[in-house]
């Protein structure tokens, strides 16, 4: 048996009577009227008749203190058993004596504040900024804390290891690129130009840009994850007590790596885009002699190192922002998790935000 | 506020220190001094305040208010940075979780200060830290990554490596919380050990209380509600003789 309430107007009061089990499964279809029926009782006088309850938990306490709670007035228990009588005192007490602490404490919850908590996230933007400023500057005094081996690691992770997925993006891309432009374009007897518009989509931009993307999918969250166990392990703490810079030893290292790997994986992203365009010319009859003359004739040096130029600073900042994603990760099981995620959102933001600066440089650079 | 024992030097002092988040303030007007060789314990309940306190000795959080010094030198304030650089190379700190670097194993962990710190070429960096995990008795798991190891073995390797340079000054971070009463009580006796071997002073954060009976010269006890010290001295003094409700019923095991 389940329980049962039922409610009765007496002496000018109200009484509601429970019956059954009142555990955490008994007290759901309940709670609602149980308490609803306590707020209505106002001042008047309001009588709990417990004789018939069987079973009592803390859930039946809780909807009991729940009662009490609702009704201004008054609440008297009665007929309770000595057992519900001591249940329901203990946790009476228990809640007391918690809310008693949470004064004690002085605990208050802060009001969100949206702008000040944007003034501090770029505050401390800025300052990161410094630190990594002064970490490089003063980095031939800590030149033993840039362990060489650890930059070799990096670069293994943020390069080697993302060759098969540069290889194979690269190559999809340039298969794309290359299909929908030549259908429309042999419409005007311009089929050959795919190969100037290819190379020099893929030099100029969707090589770097899609490197850097590459990058931060993989390696920006694994940077951010690491660190952001790191910290969560207390192992950053550790690192300070002894006198050990985190900027110079797990941030430097990373944007090292993932610069010197970047214009790397740009350059196979390119050739790798190419090599899948000119499948598709190739497919569509022209000879291989032909693309390959076509886009030597469309691009130049610059166009390739001009993306290189970029790449390279798409993996700095890449890396920065997820090494500073991993470093203020907060406590608990969610926070990496999270600090993943605004690395990988961050460093894309990021590099569309430089891309979009350098072509306005380029462009004033007459580039 | 008792003071140390005479004629020794105070290696941490600690004045007015008071820790306040916004508008809770954790504990005010803490002074304590830590001689040299003396075992100190900080105890209290939970949310007291303890590790926070650690972890302003430390240096890894400026307080609120008030002055602390290590060996002489201020670390707090506008112009303690330079202190507690020096400072950070003469005390060496074992937190709760051990805190060991996860992608090396126990003796690169140990080795890592000897390389940043010292000019020792890398066969006597790896036999100083072989007697350091000798002296915890993790001679077999060198080669162990942190993962691999359970949480007493990686308090005890924590303590090997707080140990690597030799500093004359120790803080430990609940080095028993979690153990069993064996390897908890082994803790206990290398802490003892290590003290009359080395002569180390050891600041240790603990609420247990066989462990603060057993190693503790002097002790300081920290309340949530009194927001401070509630008590300070001889532990076993304090069991037998504090009249304060609550450091009696911390000492006799009751609920308040």
């Amino acid at each position: 048996m389940t329980s049962t309430l039922e409610t009765a107007e007496r002496d000018g009061g109200v009484a509601l009577t429970l019956s059954g089990r009142l555990d955490s499964a008994g007290v759901g279809p309940i709670w609602r009227r149980a308490t609803g029926a306590a707020a209505k009782a106002g001042d008047r006088k309001l009588a709990v008749e417990l004789e018939k309850v069987t079973v009592c938990d803390t859930a039946g306490a809780a909807l009991l203190l729940a009662i009490e709670a609702a009704h201004r007035g008054p609440t008297r228990f009665e007929g309770a058993h000595e057992a519900v009588r001591s249940l329901l005192e203990n946790v009476r007490q228990a809640v007391g004596h918690e809310a008693k602490q949470a004064t004690a404490r002085g605990q208050q919850a802060d009001a969100p504040n949206v702008l000040r908590d944007a003034l501090r996230a770029t505050g401390n933007g800025i300052a990161y900024l410094g630190e990594a400023a002064v970490a490089f500057v003063s980095l031939p005094a800590r030149a033993k804390m840039f362990r060489l081996r650890d930059l070799l690691r990096y670069m293994d992770q943020a390069g080697f290891s993302a060759l098969p997925l540069t290889v194979l993006l690269g190559f999809l891309i340039g298969l794309i690129l290359a299909f929908q432009s030549l259908v429309p374009m042999r419409r005007f007897g311009a089929d050959l130009y795919v190969a100037n518009l290819v190379s020099i989509a893929l030099l100029r931009e969707l090589g770097p840009l899609l490197a850097a993307v590459v990058l931060s999918g993989r390696t920006g969250s694994a940077f951010a994850a690491e660190i952001g166990t790191m910290k969560v392990n207390e192992e950053i703490d550790a690192l300070v007590t002894m006198g050990l810079d985190p900027m110079t030893m797990l941030v430097l290292p990373r944007m090292a790596a993932a610069m010197l790997v970047m214009p790397g994986l740009a350059i196979v992203m390119d050739l790798a885009g190419l090599g899948g365009m000119s499948i598709v010319m190739m497919s569509f009859g022209f000879p291989f002699i032909t693309i390959a003359n076509q886009v030597q004739y469309a691009s130049t040096t610059g166009d390739l190192f001009g993306g290189l130029f970029k790449s390279v600073w798409f993996g700095a900042a890449i890396a920065a922002v997820a090494c500073r994603a991993g470093l203020a990760t907060g406590m608990g099981p969610r926070a990496v998790g999270l600090s993943a995620t605004a690395a990988v959102v961050g460093g894309i933001v990021i590099t569309i935000v430089i891309d979009g600066m350098f072509a306005v440089l380029f462009n004033q650079a007459g580039m | 506020m008792s003071e140390p024992p005479a004629n020794r030097p105070a290696v941490v002092r600690a004045r007015d220190v008071a820790q306040r988040f916004g508008p809770r303030t954790i504990f005010e007007h803490v002074s304590f001094d830590v001689a040299a060789g003396e075992i100190f314990v900080i105890l209290g309940g939970s949310g007291s305040g303890k590790s926070t306190l650690l972890k302003l000795l430390i240096g890894l959080r400026p307080p609120s208010a008030g002055e602390i010094e290590i060996n002489g030198r201020r670390i707090t304030g506008v112009d303690g940075a330079a202190g507690l650089t020096a400072a950070r190379r003469e005390f060496g700190v074992m937190f709760q979780s051990g805190a060991l670097f996860g992608s090396m194993t126990l003796l690169e962990n140990i080795t890592l200060p000897l390389e940043m710190f010292t000019t020792m070429p890398a066969p006597a960096r790896e036999a100083v830290a072989r007697v350091k995990l000798d002296l915890v008795g993790l001679a077999d798991a060198a080669g162990l990554m942190p993962a691999e190891i359970s949480g007493g073995m990686a308090k005890r390797a924590a303590i090997a490596r707080a140990l690597a340079l030799d500093p004359p000054l120790l803080f430990l971070d609940e080095p028993s919380a979690g153990l069993d009463p064996i390897t908890s009580a082994g803790l206990d006796r290398l802490i003892l050990e290590l003290r009359d071997t080395l002569g180390a002073t050891f600041v240790v954060v603990t609420h247990e209380l066989a462990s603060i009976l057993a190693i503790a010269d002097r002790c300081l006890m920290l309340d949530v509600t009194k927001r401070g010290v509630i008590a300070e001295g001889d532990p076993r003094r304090l069991r037998d003789e504090s009249t304060d409700p609550t450091v009696r019923a911390f000492f006799r095991r009751e609920a308040l």
